[in-house]
């Protein structure tokens, strides 16, 4: 069997087994629904509900996404002017920690509450707030942290801070800003969940969550969970392609 | 094109706080156009900022900097730098590292010609199979040659090498020392080059000046008398032998291992 075979497999029959496993738990101990779902009343339940599902996928999806892309644009913008002025990194790095150490299941209910049925806006928002932190000290870091040879091989030809920052600093920072991109959508897709699920008459698989929840229907809540799951993958593996794109040449070997 | 390089009465101290540190003191030091001039004196005399001073990156409390008698106040696009460390872009193949001045620089050359010159460096250093790899595909004494190869892609008036083979093992560096004299056979530039090699500095160069310990000054000039086409075995000759007990012996003193006897 070639690598690449067993590479697809592997994984596969993980799932399959976990699933049996699963199945057989739920059968063995004679668990009634609304205890525990099996894995075969989740495709009932999905199936019931799917115009809901793919509506709200999609929510979820578009408001991660723009919170992350916000958290992207706002984060880049404090590692340069953190990573190149040392007052500045002073100034602000303590502000930016007590931001980022109020547990924000905390703040989803206070967000909720300032902008009572902006269900769009609250959501990115939080995906946002949750996910800026690890990229601004990610590129601020890889910034500040650069040799001062690889500046003075271009400065000392002239070159301009900005021309510096684009041919040198900023590649250079690549690997560390995809890393944690990573974390930073893994976080992006708690906080849209956390508000989802807060939200009265809200939309997104949280809401869903919720309503399952609400009418103890337990297949439906683990057919919800199983697409966020999914939902998560997806966004994982685009994050990983992205980087395999732009900052591909930092991999040392190839590990998947 | 090569320039002649003034150090006139240059000082020059770093200020830490409250705490100034005097490192270059009425430096004076000329390197006449398309000569080679190495450097030598005692760790942290101030040998580096020296290269800083030079190359217009920094500008010194007091004193000039001159090129071709004029003034250099900031960094000028006719200089190429290599260091120690050989500082290549991981994200780029080696040739597109060496191409990296010419997209600073201003000149009318294509692409296509600029990656020409490149790959001819390249060649002549014996790198011309290695073109297209990464860096962290390269030995250190090849990354090396590629940096050199950066630092002269644009035909610099002036090359500085700050310890360039300083982290090399001791036969690639002889191999360097050879590609270097190639290198200025073909190209014509004139060449500071910072070294605690003394071997090295006789080999390269046509003229060494000893550094006096911090704050440094200019304590020896030594004019070096060895023929144009160098080899190795050259440094094994009684004459060379001779220089290099000399400069031994000027390191030791601006070490302040030993008190200059009054001839
Ligand atoms: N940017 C700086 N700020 C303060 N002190 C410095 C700076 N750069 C170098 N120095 C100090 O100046 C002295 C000379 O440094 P340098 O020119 O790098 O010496 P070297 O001859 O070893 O190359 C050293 O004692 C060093 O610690
Ligand atoms: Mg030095």
């Amino acid at each position: 069997m070639s690598e690449r075979m067993k590479g697809i497999l592997s994984p596969i029959i993980a799932i399959v087994l976990f699933l049996l496993f699963w199945e057989w738990l739920v059968w063995y101990n004679d668990w009634p629904n609304y205890k525990m779902a099996s894995p075969s009343d989740l495709w009932p339940a999905f199936w019931k509900f799917r115009d809901l599902f793919a509506m709200y996928a999609w929510d979820t999806l578009w408001r991660t996404v723009v919170g992350l892309a916000l958290a992207v644009v706002v984060g880049v913008a404090f590692g340069v002017v953190m990573g190149f002025s040392k007052t500045m990194r002073t100034a602000l790095y303590p502000l930016l920690v007590g931001f980022n150490a109020v547990p924000k299941a905390t703040v989803v209910p206070v967000v909720a509450l300032i902008f009572v049925g902006q269900h769009d806006f609250n959501t990115v928002l939080i995906a946002f707030m949750i996910s800026f932190f690890p990229i601004a000290v990610s590129v601020s870091i890889g910034l500040s942290t650069l040799e001062p040879e690889y500046r003075d091989i271009l400065r000392a030809l002239g070159a301009s801070k900005l021309t510096v920052f684009w041919k040198i600093a900023l590649p250079k920072t690549l690997p560390e800003f995809f890393g944690a991109l990573k974390v930073a959508s893994t976080l992006a897709f708690i906080g849209t969940n956390l508000m989802e699920i807060v939200e009265p008459h809200g939309r997104g698989l949280g809401h869903l969550f919720d309503s399952g929840k609400i009418n103890a229907d337990y297949p439906l809540m683990f057919a919800v969970l199983i697409a966020l799951a999914v939902l998560g993958i997806l966004l994982y593996y685009a994050v990983v392609i992205l980087e395999k794109i732009f900052a591909g040449w930092a991999e040392r070997e190839p590990t998947y | 094109m090569s320039v002649d390089v003034g150090i006139e009465n240059v000082s020059h101290a770093y200020t830490t706080g409250q705490q100034s540190l005097p490192v270059l003191d009425k430096l004076n030091l000329t390197i006449p156009a398309g000569q080679f001039t190495a450097v030598v004196g005692p760790s942290g005399c101030g040998k580096s900022t020296l290269t800083r001073l030079a190359s217009g990156l920094m500008a010194p409390d007091s004193g000039a900097v001159t090129l071709n008698e004029e003034r250099v106040t900031s960094p000028r696009s006719t200089v190429g730098m290599a260091f120690q460390n050989p500082v290549l872009l991981e994200w780029r193949t080696i040739i597109e590292n060496v191409v990296l001045p010419m997209e600073i620089v201003k000149h009318d050359l294509t692409r296509n010609q600029c990656l020409k010159r490149a790959a001819k460096l390249l060649e002549l250093v014996g790198l011309a199979d290695f073109k297209h790899k990464r860096p962290s595909e390269l030995s250190g004494g090849m990354r090396q040659r590629a940096s050199l190869c950066r630092a002269l892609v644009h035909k610099p008036d002036l090359l500085i090498l700050d310890e360039p083979f300083g982290a090399l093992d001791a036969f690639t560096r002889e191999d360097l020392w050879q590609i270097m004299r190639e290198l200025r056979g073909r190209e014509s530039f004139t060449g500071l080059l910072i070294t605690h090699d003394l071997r090295e500095s006789v080999f390269l160069a046509d003229q060494v000046v000893v550094l006096s310990g911090r704050p440094a000054t200019c304590q020896y000039v030594l004019d070096v008398t060895l023929p144009e086409d160098r080899r190795i075995d050259s440094l094994y000759t009684p004459e060379a032998v001779e220089m290099l007990a000399t400069l031994r012996e000027q390191i030791e003193i601006a070490q302040g291992r030993k008190q200059e006897v009054a001839a």
